[in-house]
């Protein structure tokens, strides 16, 4: 069996930052394999390790910057990667939904995988909708927010439970081959260990165009454009405390003790 | 003159909240484009459901009695042919863990563009222009959805529930179920492990997030609650890291709490978290990122290193 994990470099935001134009000033960014994608990661490696996965293989949509973060895919356990990049993607602000599916859906046409495992949504556009729209697109199975797998060797169905709201979870079997978008927390993610930085530099890193895959360099603009972007304004007027961290402990504890806490 | 299709969701025989929230954000987009708002309800007793549903603003409601609970494949079916009858300029879904299982679907089946947790939604009757947060609410966009149908889930809680009663007419649609491309079967729901505390209950709580770093530091904030007489709760990453179990997880997947105050220290405030702790009297927020989306709902704040601020605070009341 074989499991494709679509991952993706979001980038990680510092404390103070100031925005230019439609993103975030490149000074106050970094980069980071998508939280949500680690716990995808995780759970194929894990299934390779139980012996019911041959192969797990993972793809990102990138340019050559996100190879650091692709190799921390690798490292991790991953057996080899794809990074999908062209010109045609330079400057688009936003990589709709449609964009994404549009250059996984020749991927999952050319590798064929069993089962893909992706996280349920990205750190940065939030739009957690990839894998389900993935999934109509090649004609998999799907499921949303899954928080526990059980996959048994040579299995037709994946058992998996979806975390609902309000501390519900649903159980559903899922006909192979699925796609199904991982949630935080159905794992623990392994650091990657120095033997495995080590093996993660000797393997394959392929690089593909949307020439390669036959993707239309105009499916990628996508119908979505990113027209604005600014600080949320604030919906309370909050009171904020200053001084040294005494002073600051000290006007909150008058405060709790004139809510009546701790008597 | 675009007409609008809204969502609605239930559980377990009861529908949810979100289901007028939905309808108020699609009456609004009908005020605006002139249209007619259409409301499906699929699976369940949807004859009940649907009387619930006549509310204001709403003028038709198609009823689609297929099975008791959700089924992405049959909501992806049974939307896809009502867009494919009514033909409206905007599908409406709640961005819940099942709007989430079937609205991408249903956008790609259609070949329209989709957008997803959106807090606004306005139009000219050309051009959709969605608000959404990025890089977990730290930053407001503004996005132009181009397309004569668009796909769009709504963020729970940020359009009021609409509660007046309306005069809707109901009807039965006929959706064809192709049960054979049927690929997935729920077979129960179950609870998180309840465990002997319940956080809801608490009148103080004091929560803690992803700033504590280690599991070793919640010591600390452990201590913090005893001194104050509080019970412990956390944000998500906490029980994603098997710290405290699951019963003591605040948020939308979590548990929902409305103590009279809240001590949220180290957390930064996700959109999930926030779900399940805005109702509190009184929100207080110990955080290093003033920009953090917790600073937005916290009454009181500290902008400085929680472990120079929880330990003074533990002496002050020791």
């Amino acid at each position: 069996m074989k499991v494709l994990v679509p991952v993706k470099e979001v980038a990680t935001v510092d404390d103070e930052f100031e925005i230019d134009g439609t993103a975030i000033d490149e000074r106050y960014l970094g980069a980071d394999l998508n939280e949500w994608d680690d716990y995808a990661i995780e759970e194929a490696v894990q299934l390779e390790e139980d012996g019911i996965v041959d192969e797990v293989v993972t793809v990102t949509i990138g340019d050559e910057d996100t190879e650091q973060t692709i190799r921390q895919a690798l490292a991790k356990g991953a057996d080899r990667a794809i990074r999908v990049w062209d010109d045609a993607l330079e400057g688009v602000d936003l990589l709709d939904v449609g964009a994404k599916v549009a250059i996984l859906e020749a991927v999952v046409a050319a590798e064929a995988p069993d089962l893909v495992l992706t996280g349920v949504q990205s750190g940065d556009d939030s739009f957690g909708a990839t894998g389900v729209a993935l999934a109509e697109a090649v004609g998999y199975q799907w499921g949303a927010v899954v928080n526990q797998l059980d996959l048994e060797n040579g299995a037709e169905t994946a058992s998996v439970h979806r975390e609902l709201e309000g501390g519900i979870e649903e159980l559903t079997e899922i006909d192979l081959p699925a796609v199904l978008t991982i949630q935080t927390g159905i794992n623990e993610p392994r650091y990657a260990s120095l033997r495995g930085i080590r093996m993660a530099q000797r393997k394959e890193l392929e690089h593909q165009t949307l020439d390669d895959l036959g993707v239309d360099a105009s499916t990628v603009a996508g119908d979505l454009r990113l027209t604005e972007m600014y600080e949320p304004e604030s919906q309370s007027d909050t009171t904020v405390y200053e001084g040294s961290a005494e002073d600051t402990a000290a006007q909150l504890a008058d405060l709790l003790r004139e809510k009546g806490v701790a008597q | 003159m675009s007409d609008v299709l809204a969502v609605a969701e239930h559980r377990q025989g009861e529908l949810r909240d979100v289901s007028r929230e939905v309808v108020t954000a699609g009456s609004e987009l009908a005020d605006e484009t002139g249209g007619d708002l259409h409301v499906a309800v699929i699976s369940g007793d949807v004859e009940t459901f649907a009387d619930a549903l006549s509310l204001e603003g709403v003028d038709t409601i198609h009823t689609v009695a297929h099975g008791e609970e959700f089924n992405h494949d049959v909501y992806t079916q049974a939307i896809t042919q009502l867009a494919d009858e009514l033909a409206p300029g905007y599908v409406l879904a709640p961005n819940s863990v099942n709007g989430l299982d079937y609205a991408p679907a249903v956008a790609t089946r259609l070949g329209v563009p989709l957008v997803t947790d959106t807090v606004d939604l306005a139009t000219d009757g050309e051009t959709l222009v969605a608000t959404r947060e990025m890089y977990g609410g730290k930053v407001e966009t503004t996005t132009e959805v181009d397309g004569d149908q668009v796909v769009a889930t709504i963020r729970g809680a940020e359009w009021a529930p609409t509660e007046a009663a309306g005069d809707a007419t109901i009807e039965a649609f006929d959706a064809e179920i192709d049960e054979d491309a049927i690929g997935s079967t729920v077979t129960g729901f179950e609870e998180v492990a309840g465990g002997d505390v319940d956080i809801s209950e608490a009148d103080v709580l004091v929560s803690v997030g992803r700033g504590i770093d280690e599991e070793d530091n919640l010591d600390l904030v452990r201590e913090l609650a005893e001194a104050l007489d509080a019970t412990l709760s956390s944000s998500r990453p906490i029980v994603d890291a098997g710290w405290l179990p699951a019963n003591r997880q605040v948020g939308q997947s979590g548990k929902v709490v409305t103590p009279d105050v809240y001590i949220a220290i180290g957390i930064s405030g996700a959109v999930q978290h926030v779900a399940g702790m805005k109702g509190s009297d009184t929100i207080v927020a110990i955080n290093t990122d003033p920009n953090a989306p917790i600073m937005d709902i916290a009454d009181y704040a500290i902008h400085d290193d929680l472990f120079d601020v929880v330990p003074a605070l533990i002496e002050q009341f020791s």
